[in-house]
């Protein structure tokens, strides 16, 4: 996951914590690390995932009606 | 030992409870939602978990619906005091808690308007009597499931369609059915529904919440306290989201842990099954009770329209001597006289004398129920 990844960043640690869930019942290489420093976020923890993920990762967040601040490639 | 005062608190608890709380004191310790290191996130972890076991139970699509708070007491304050204005009308038994009655008395000199739908002297409410009651400014209709008092159970499924059909809300005290009864808010058109983690669903005390159904709107839900939550600590003003909105300050971790197992218990038993052998110990322990001379036991006569919560009454002797022999004669711990519900009482007319209460668990035996009923003979010939 080292150089191919991006990362959510959430608006509370509850919706990343169930994001994660989400995500982890889909079987995805996902992890949850403190938010890389030049991206602001008041959450301190976001939500890592391999690039080709993106749209399922979009599609959790939509089904799930899960709040998030934005998306960002790493 | 016997604890017949489930409808109090439960107890014993299924061993897990304790484990996992153990294991979070010992091994997490750290608070939610505030950091991001590992410790922070396992404890986040938790609190979620507790959360998707309670959707499971209740059939909730998004677990951040589900907010927790101290006890359903704290639960149903913020359903009330957060939807209610002045010159709204909230409709409600005669078989309410005070936990829903001074809320509502509170509400009432500030304005909102207060309807009383009177009940039998079982406890049986008519669900046509309340939807008469229904006017251009019923905001809420609120009751409780089962009856702490006696255990009749309330038609909340009736009331809810008539909610739905009103465009009315329907905030359900679900303090004696949760986790012994089943319980879905969609099939059930429930709205609000408020619950405790410590009777039926296994958690230690300080542990309960409120379930936010789709058809509330969060804008008009205005929460009871304010504060730190971890989130938007830029601003000074409270996040408008779920479930940051209604929970702020330090959460009860180490309590949701064990309510968590607690749930988990249950799921794994199934609801059914632990119905079941509530009714056929409410059963044995009715019919023993009505067989002895002297005892008037209160509620309605079908097991099946209550929950394993009996009071009753032995002529000629007061309440709180009956259960004073129980405990120090017989060591069986009840409890007697009002049962913070003097409404209740006056409905089934044991105001102010008040009753003495049993109520049972997954955990009780057939056996026990020998015992008590061999006790409560005995007493009886004493007098």
């Amino acid at each position: 996951m080292k150089d191919n990844y991006s990362v959510v960043i959430f608006y509370s640690t509850s919706a990343a914590i169930r994001t994660e869930s989400l995500a982890k019942k889909q079987g995805l290489a996902i992890k949850l690390i403190p938010v890389p420093r030049h991206l602001s976020s008041d959450c301190g923890i976001c939500l890592q995932f391999n690039n080709e993920d993106k749209p399922k990762i979009e599609k959790i967040l939509q089904d799930g009606k899960v709040e998030y601040e934005n998306i960002y490639k790493i | 030992m016997i604890y017949l005062d489930n409808a109090a608190t439960s107890y014993p608890k299924p061993k897990e409870v304790g484990q996992a709380m153990m294991y979070f004191l010992e091994k997490v310790g750290a608070t939610p939602g505030r950091s991001g290191h590992r410790l922070s996130i396992e404890a986040g972890r938790i609190l979620y978990q507790a959360r998707e076991s309670l959707a499971e139970l209740f059939n909730v699509d998004n677990p951040l619906r589900i907010i927790f708070t101290l006890n359903v007491t704290e639960a149903l304050n913020l359903a009330l005091k957060g939807l209610l204005r002045p010159g709204d009308q909230v409709i409600t038994s005669s078989m309410e808690h005070n936990s829903v009655m001074r809320p509502l008395r509170e509400l009432e000199k500030r304005g909102v308007e207060v309807k009383v739908i009177p009940c039998s002297s079982q406890g049986v409410l008519d669900p046509v009597d309340l939807e008469r009651a229904i006017r251009k400014n019923t905001r809420l209709i609120v009751l409780n499931h089962g009856s702490n008092v006696i255990g009749t159970l309330l038609p909340i499924i009736e009331v809810g369609k008539i909610a739905q059909k009103h465009n009315v809300l329907f905030l359900v005290d679900t303090a004696q059915t949760a986790g012994c009864y089943s319980l879905d808010i969609k099939k059930d058109n429930i709205d609000l529904l408020a619950f405790t983690g410590h009777k039926s669903l296994f958690g230690p005390p300080g542990t309960g919440g409120l379930v936010v159904g789709e058809r509330v709107d969060i804008k008009k839900l205005n929460p009871l306290k304010t504060g730190g939550t971890g989130s938007h600590s830029e601003s000074e003003e409270q996040p408008d989201f779920l479930p940051d909105i209604y929970e702020s300050g330090t959460p009860n971790t180490v309590g949701l842990a064990g309510l968590n197992e607690g749930v988990r218990f249950i799921l794994k038993e199934g609801i059914d099954k632990i119905r079941q052998h509530e009714l056929n110990l409410s059963q044995k322990l009715i019919a023993g009770l009505k067989e002895i001379p002297g005892v008037i036991v209160y509620g309605e006569e079908q097991v099946t329209d209550r929950v394993a919560v009996i009071s009753f009454n032995i002529k000629g002797q007061l309440s709180s001597e009956v259960g004073l022999r129980l405990d120090e004669k017989y060591d069986i711990m009840c409890r007697v006289g009002l049962h913070c519900s003097p409404a209740a009482h006056k409905t089934i007319g044991t105001f102010p004398r008040g009753t003495v209460r049993f109520s049972m668990s997954w955990f009780n035996t057939f056996e026990e129920v020998d015992q008590v009923i061999k006790a409560i003979r005995e007493i009886t010939k004493s007098a």
